[in-house]
């Protein structure tokens, strides 16, 4: 049993996002996350502010508990399933990200260059973490989506506007890779 | 019942988002530098086990827990949405490194920083929610 500690490698973990997804379709429900942001901003009161957020925030209430469910999750993963988390990535990704100043690469989880409080301290790291949020959400809800729900749930479905969706989540993302990162850091 | 099946569902989502890494920034950036299979492993056996589960339900018109035939509603036929929305969300994934699956994730982890990506989000959807009308669709 000690491979659970160990990273998951990808023809496990494939399969089991493919059975989460199927074991919500038994449930008559359907993978999505982003969608959870939607209900939140109601639960908040958007409401008021856009009739895009007036409905039942009720109907919704289940992938609220999944989403809970993913939380604790994590702490799970992270705590008690794990010994190392740092991320074995490519050593010719490692060597790209240390000359843009990521001395964290292959050494953590999440790069501490970002996701640490000394570096949301400074100003720059504040700014990228709350940019790629906003458009993580407005996108996603942009495109009616997410990774779960087009790339995931959509594509399994042949769904052309799903493979539309993931066309563009590539494209955004090698933009910002391959043109804005070298601007950024 | 049906909501601790339903957190269930969710615990062991979060838990193989973050075992299979798919919630670590450096993974994203390394799939988006075409370095690795990893990311590619996992979307794509995904996909094609999803796409012959799909088949098998439609085709053998099973029923969910509550005995409902399994419906899968298509999308909404478009593309400017699909394409510019997409290119928004790449572009958010790409530097924050998480999407919204694994922001939740993160958050239990402990990596408390993600919270601000979190904050971004919800104010994303805000602001779509307050623009939708102005946008292409």
């Amino acid at each position: 049993m000690e491979w659970i500690l160990e990273p998951w490698p990808w023809y496990v973990s494939g399969p089991l996002i493919a059975l989460t997804m199927f074991l919500l379709v038994f449930m008559g429900k359907q993978f999505g996350m982003s969608s959870n942001l939607s209900t939140m901003c109601t639960l908040c009161g958007a409401g008021s502010k856009a009739d895009f957020f007036d409905f039942d925030w009720k109907s919704q209430r289940w992938n609220l508990i999944v989403v809970v469910g993913a939380v604790i999750g994590g702490f799970m993963g992270a705590n008690l399933l794990s010994l190392d988390t740092s991320v074995a990535i490519n050593p010719d990704t490692v060597n790209i990200l240390e000359e843009m100043g990521f001395s964290s690469a292959g050494q953590a989880y999440l790069p501490t260059e970002l996701y640490s409080w000394e570096a949301v301290g400074g100003i720059k790291a504040l700014i990228i973490l709350l940019v790629g949020g906003i458009l993580i959400g407005f996108g996603a809800r942009y495109a009616g989506g997410c990774t779960s729900g087009h790339a995931i749930s959509g594509l399994s479905n042949l769904q052309l506007p799903s493979l539309i969706a993931v066309i563009g989540f590539f494209i955004g993302g090698l933009v910002m890779i391959h043109l804005l990162f070298p601007l950024i850091f | 019942m049906r909501s601790v099946v339903l957190l269930f569902i969710g615990i062991f989502f979060g838990i193989v988002m973050f075992k299979s890494e798919a919630a670590s920034w450096f993974r994203i950036y390394e799939m988006f530098q075409f370095q690795s299979f990893h990311m590619y492993g996992i979307i794509g056996s995904t996909v094609v086990l999803g796409i012959l589960g799909v088949y098998f339900i439609k085709r053998k018109r099973l029923k969910d827990a509550d005995g409902n035939p399994i419906t899968f509603t298509p999308k909404d036929k478009s593309f400017s949405r699909y394409m510019f929305g997409g290119i928004i969300f790449g572009l958010g994934w790409a530097l924050a490194g998480a999407c919204p699956g694994p922001i939740f994730t993160l958050v239990g982890a402990g990596f408390l920083p993600i919270l601000i990506v979190f904050a971004g989000a919800l104010l994303g959807t805000f602001f779509y929610g307050l623009l939708r009308k102005k946008l292409p669709h």
